[in-house]
């Protein structure tokens, strides 16, 4: 009997890392399902309030039903309100969202990075049933495994559970961190199937946001 | 352990063959459909359960906690992993319910988290409505028959409610299946058998603070050391009459060189320049 397949994996990679005062999100544009790719220009991005981006990979159905019914929570918000909804407060509204479909999940890897209330770049990791932690940086998707390594090597900061505490922001100039990305998902690319063709990312800091592409390996 | 998976059994199969009010919507003629519908599979329960297990975190993990004669010692390890990947080694496994109470998180990295935030909210209405705390009893009673409603749907929680209320300090275990047991001392996690052997090797009821906190500290640490899917840092809190306290929080690296110190090796022979030909 044919199975009913209520998911797939279209795969891409979502990375952000957060800086003193900013933050860079940023995620491919390949769309594939197998061995196929469907589109080499499809954005897995989402601008959800003025200090608060949302980068997902996994089932893109999903995917944007998921970001669309965020944006839509985050404007009655803004009406109700009348201010955006800060990053720290979109976390947990995705976690809790995350989690109401826990029986029958949104099959979505999500990272959302943007500033806090004190405008500290900021990034918050998740699993697709919604759990989630406030980090320095972070990895999902098909080239995660690939990426996470290299990340730790590069930014790795003293646990923020230890005690006595130790200083845990990341050491980087915003356009390090800019440069760091864009060679993490160079290489990524030489060895994930899922990840290429283009690469999209969002700087937001004190200033707005700003967004640039530049171009992958597309075999 | 088998889960009881009985109440997510598919039986509208046999309610719409024996249908006898349902208005001839499933009488003759009715089971030949216009059009041909999409499949589905009969197990559709069994699918969702399927695609759960890909998705979720899981945290192996130790954690413990036991009462002694100066309050509650709550210490946990902070790794998760999905499958052989860590996806984090700095989670908070000790939950801050208020400033009494702690829980411990053990299984499923949402379905702790959640639980533990709906916790939260119904532990400060219950302070706001009766203008007093919650009992340690109270909240883990309201935490186990909210599990128990869910079980057999594949819930994975482990948990220990610790704290300090009207009657001292208190100790409950909770989990997914149901139970909801009072203690003095409870180690849960896929390292919590190292735990306890540390644990139980240790215990006195009277103990200065300082021992109890070293004694969870080690057993932590051992857990960390002998079972793969528990590492990171280990986090030890106290609960006394005042509320709750952080004592410490070690990186399982280094913590592993304060219990065994490298020992300068004497230099047997040393390497000498070949003589010059």
């Amino acid at each position: 009997m044919a199975r009913f397949e209520a998911y797939e994996n279209n795969g891409g990679t979502c990375v952000a890392v957060a800086g003193a005062d900013y933050c860079v999100v940023a995620a491919d544009t390949r769309l594939s399902v197998g061995y196929s790719i469907l589109s080499r220009d499809s954005s897995k991005i989402a601008h959800l309030a003025d200090k608060c981006v949302l980068a997902s990979s996994g089932f893109q159905g999903d995917v944007k039903a998921l970001q669309r019914n965020l944006a839509a929570k985050e404007l009655l918000y803004e009406h109700n309100h009348n201010k955006k909804m800060s990053c720290p407060a979109m976390a947990q509204l995705l976690s809790n969202t995350l989690y109401y479909k826990r029986f029958f999940p949104y099959y979505a890897f999500n990272v959302l990075g943007g500033l806090d209330s004190e405008g500290k770049g900021c990034v918050f990791t998740y699993d697709a049933v919604g759990s989630y932690e406030r980090t320095g940086y972070s990895a999902q998707g098909t080239g995660a495994a690939l990426m996470m390594p290299v990340l730790d090597n590069q930014l790795k900061s003293p646990s923020p559970l230890l005690l006595p505490a130790r200083d845990a922001v990341t050491p980087l100039s915003q356009s390090d961190a800019v440069d760091l990305v864009k060679d993490v998902f160079a290489s990524a690319t030489e060895r994930d199937i899922y990840t290429g063709d283009k690469l999209e990312i969002v700087v937001i800091n004190s200033a707005g946001s700003h967004r640039e592409f530049i171009e992958l390996r597309k075999d | 352990m088998k889960l009881d998976v009985s109440a997510m059994e598919n039986n509208f199969a046999a309610h719409a063959a024996g249908g006898e009010d349902d208005g001839g919507l499933f009488g003759a003629g009715a089971d030949l459909p216009a059009m041909e519908l999409p499949t589905c599979p009969a197990d559709f329960d069994g699918f969702q359960k399927e695609t759960k297990e890909m998705l979720k975190h899981k945290k192996g993990t130790t954690t413990l906690a036991f009462i002694f004669d100066k309050g509650v010692i709550v210490a946990a390890d902070s790794r998760a992993s999905m499958g052989g990947y860590i996806s984090s080694q700095t989670v908070r496994k000790i939950i801050e319910i208020n400033p009494y109470m702690l829980g411990t998180m053990a299984g499923g990295a949402a379905d702790c988290q959640f639980w533990h935030r709906n916790l939260g909210i119904k532990c400060r209405l219950h302070e706001l409505a009766n203008k007093r705390r919650i009992s340690i009893a109270g909240a883990s009673k309201l935490l186990a028959n909210i599990l128990y409603s869910y079980r057999g749907m594949g819930l994975s929680i482990g948990t220990m409610i610790a704290g300090w209320d009207e009657k001292g300090p208190g100790l409950y275990y909770v989990d997914s299946e149901g139970a909801r047991l009072m203690g003095s001392r409870f180690s849960v996690g896929s390292g919590s058998l190292y735990a306890y052997g540390i644990l139980d090797e240790g215990y006195r009821y009277v103990m200065p603070v300082e021992e109890a906190a070293e004694l969870a500290r080690r057993a932590i640490y051992q857990a960390t050391f002998r079972d793969g899917a528990s590492g990171g840092c280990v986090s030890v809190y106290h609960v006394g009459p005042n509320g709750w306290t952080k004592l410490s929080g070690d990186d399982v690296g280094e913590l592993h060189y304060k219990y065994y110190p490298v020992e300068a090796t004497p230099v047997e022979q040393e390497m000498a320049d070949a003589p010059a030909a």
